[in-house]
């Protein structure tokens, strides 16, 4: 059986601010096999843009890795020193942001910037590096790259730049690329290229992907697994096809639910989430979701659902599931998403809006 | 005309499904802006346009197509270049001073960023009541309280937040504040500029579904301005698409989907990621080459054709603009080849 290429377990990173201690990424378990592309899906402040970085060494402070391994290659990320981990950065691990503006040096050439990145390991041999570039540029897709590769940053455009920028990554060929909201930037059009392009490079290179995004369409394009996060934690994970098709998470059903899609009947009223997304310095007990779950029951409110096998292949977090609020709750046929109204668990003494931060209440309160 | 009527040109090129008289009616607009000696960005280039009294008419658009440039035209809140905007009969282009604000009563705007369209030194209440306070129709005490409390119930807030200021919100918290806002003066129309862009998926949903509900609680007419062809589709009567300052195709929702007659909307339609792996395994990109024209200097003819896979250059598409016509399914589209959209440009969608 082949060795997972990226090895992630328990991985928690909190930040230590002013105001406390922000617990934005807790527990967070998962592998990378190698060729493999993976999607982490989540909302603002999930915690999936934090993990990316834990797995690079690029929390910065008052942030700070406080738990967990990361095993690379057999040998595990944290443990190394600084050194260390720049000769595995951008070598065997690259990664591209969302900007790819303020990611360039606006006053190199995007030519240099592509060989620097060559230059500063010693994987590709020296003589070879300037036609690599040029053949890289190519590769990406950025027409008359024999010309353009003189060219500054500013002289691109936003598509171009990330072209310039995926080139960057894969100069060295990684064994594992991550891909950090690529295109959330860019308009839908450009979006599409930048995607088709970066499946056609998985399949070329070999080369893993991590992609991080919001956007469930981009998954479902590009990824052949995919982790949903809340609150901090993996609340699901599994192939796409099957999170797609029997999502068990009630946060990942409503996220489903939640988007119009364009092949969709118009007239079908959106499901909405209620509520917000918690806290992280002050995290609700039990299942982080409960104060926005119509399927709730009383359990969630006491005990944090561990993470475990719902179907083959697929992982969830989560008392209920969606296979029993489908036969207990007709989760089929609900309009009403407020929080435990498909469950009728409102525990006592909590009027439902009670459970929400003193900002939240306002979001569900009707008259 | 110094009383702002006028008299509507022939049946408009651009007619909406239903029979009656439009609410708005936006006529051969153009914004043009200076760009240094001799040239200029031509972000609006000739947009008409009707709008029933109820009805949501969707703009959808990459960045820099003259979305955003032509809602605030029509709000007034630049002028134009050239064209009209008829509310409810009155040319507001020609309206100057007073006359202006009491007509523009009637048309309020909802912005993209809620954060920057709150003042942080006002409290909710204050910002909310800003507008009636500006028309005098309300003192202030108790019957401004009411009226502030009235609206934040209406937009699904605490009604005894009044008294917070923005930065105690949420982004989709803030965007309801906005909303009541733009209600305070119950106008007729409303301008969403990008309502939802800046929220979360799951706060999106809350905001779109209020949207909804207050057009059929207080009979609204919205134009609903936005980049993300899924999110108007699904709120839209008719969707507008804009490439370039221009119009080039226009479409009763439901239909969208299934027909196009403009390749710039087939090709926008194929980006679209669908959340269903299935349906993107089998997904076909209709290619576009190159990048968006600079509108400072924008291609002859058709405004596509530069792009366009389907397009004969040199030939019609470069010497000639398309007019924007009804075709055979009943959409409007600016393109001479339409009936070759949908065999040329094979996507699986």
């Amino acid at each position: 059986m082949t060795q997972p290429v990226l090895e992630v377990r328990d991985l928690s990173t909190h930040f230590f601010t002013d105001d406390g201690e922000v617990k934005a990424v807790r527990g967070v378990s998962f592998e990378v096999m190698p060729g493999e592309t993976v999607g982490i899906v989540g909302e603002s402040g999930c915690g999936k843009s934090v993990t990316a970085m834990s797995l690079l060494g690029l929390v910065q402070r008052p942030g700070k890795v406080v738990h967990g391994e990361i095993m690379f290659k057999g040998q595990d990320l944290l443990k190394l020193n600084k050194e260390e981990l720049r000769n595995i950065r951008g070598r065997d691990i690259a990664m591209i942001f969302q900007d790819p503006l303020s990611s360039l040096n606006p006053v190199l050439r995007i030519g240099f910037q592509i060989d620097e990145a060559m230059r500063s390991h010693d994987k590709i041999p020296k003589d070879d590096i300037s036609q690599r570039g040029i053949d890289l540029l190519k590769q990406v897709r950025v027409p008359d790259a024999v010309h353009r590769i003189k060219d500054f940053p500013h002289q691109f455009s936003g598509g171009m730049r990330q072209r310039a920028m995926i080139a960057m990554g894969l100069s060295n060929k990684p064994d594992l690329l991550i891909a950090d909201e690529p295109t959330t930037a860019l308009d839908v059009t450009v979006q599409a290229q930048i995607l088709e392009l970066l499946r056609d490079l998985n399949e070329q290179t070999g080369a893993a992907i991590i992609l991080i995004t919001h956007n469930l369409g981009i998954v479902a394009g590009l990824c052949r697994r995919v982790l949903v996060m809340y609150a901090g934690e993996i609340v699901e994970e599994g192939p796409v096809e099957q999170i797609f098709e029997s999502p068990q998470h009630p946060y990942t059903w409503s996220l489903l639910r939640s988007v119009p899609r364009i092949d969709s009947n118009r007239q079908d009223r959106l499901l909405s989430i209620e509520g917000l997304p918690p806290d992280l310095i002050d995290l609700p007990v039990g299942c982080k979701f409960n104060p926005r779950c119509p399927f709730r029951i009383e359990r969630c409110f006491n005990e944090p659902p561990v993470i475990e096998n719902v179907a083959d292949a697929q992982r969830a977090a989560c008392w209920v599931t969606m296979t029993r609020a489908y036969d207990e709750m007709n989760a089929a046929t609900i309009t009403d998403t407020s929080p435990g109204a498909a469950s009728g668990v409102h525990p006592r003494g909590r009027r439902p809006a009670a459970d929400l931060t003193p900002a939240a209440t306002a979001e569900t309160l009707s008259d | 005309m110094t009383d702002g009527t006028v008299a509507y040109p022939a049946a408009g090129a651009v007619a909406p499904a239903t029979a009656g008289e439009p609410i708005l009616r936006v006529v051969n607009v153009v914004k043009h802006f200076g760009a240094g000696v001799g040239a200029s960005v031509k972000a609006v280039d000739g947009v008409s346009f009707d709008i029933m009294p109820g009805e949501t008419v969707g703009l959808v658009g990459e960045s820099g197509c003259g979305k955003s440039t032509l809602g605030r035209v029509i709000t007034q809140l630049i002028p134009a270049t050239s064209g009209e905007v008829i509310l409810e009969g009155v040319d507001i282009t020609k309206l100057r001073g007073e006359k202006l604000r009491q007509q523009r009563k009637q048309l309020q705007i909802i912005f993209q960023d809620p954060y920057a369209s709150l003042d942080p030194r006002m409290t909710v209440g204050d910002i909310i009541a800003e507008p009636l306070v500006n028309f005098k129709m309300i003192g202030r005490g108790k019957a401004k309280d009411a009226r502030v409390q009235e609206l934040l119930r209406t937009v699904g807030l605490n009604p005894y937040f009044n008294n917070r200021y923005p930065h105690e919100f949420s982004g989709g918290q803030r965007q309801r504040i906005g909303i009541a806002r733009a209600l305070a003066l119950n106008p007729k129309v409303i301008i969403c500029d990008e309502p939802v862009s800046a929220l979360d998926v799951s706060i999106q949903a809350q905001i779109i579904n209020l949207l909804e509900d207050l057009q059929r609680e207080f009979h609204l007419t919205y134009l609903f301005i936005a980049h993300d062809l899924s999110v108007v589709r699904h709120i839209s009567n008719r969707v507008m698409v804009m490439y370039l300052g221009r119009i080039c195709e226009v479409a009763p929702s439901d239909d969208l989907y299934r027909s196009q007659d403009h390749p710039y909307t087939r090709a926008l339609l194929s980006s679209i990621p669908v959340p269903d792996p299935r349906i993107e395994s089998k997904r076909r990109l209709v290619e576009l080459t190159g990048e968006i024209p600079s509108p400072r200097n924008p291609p002859s003819g058709c405004l596509f054709h530069t792009r366009c896979p389907i397009a004969q250059v040199p030939g019609i598409c470069a010497d000639v603009v398309p007019p924007l016509e009804m075709k055979p399914d009943g959409h409007l589209a600016s393109c001479h080849f339409s009936d070759q959209v949908r065999t040329k440009l094979a996507v699986t969608v």
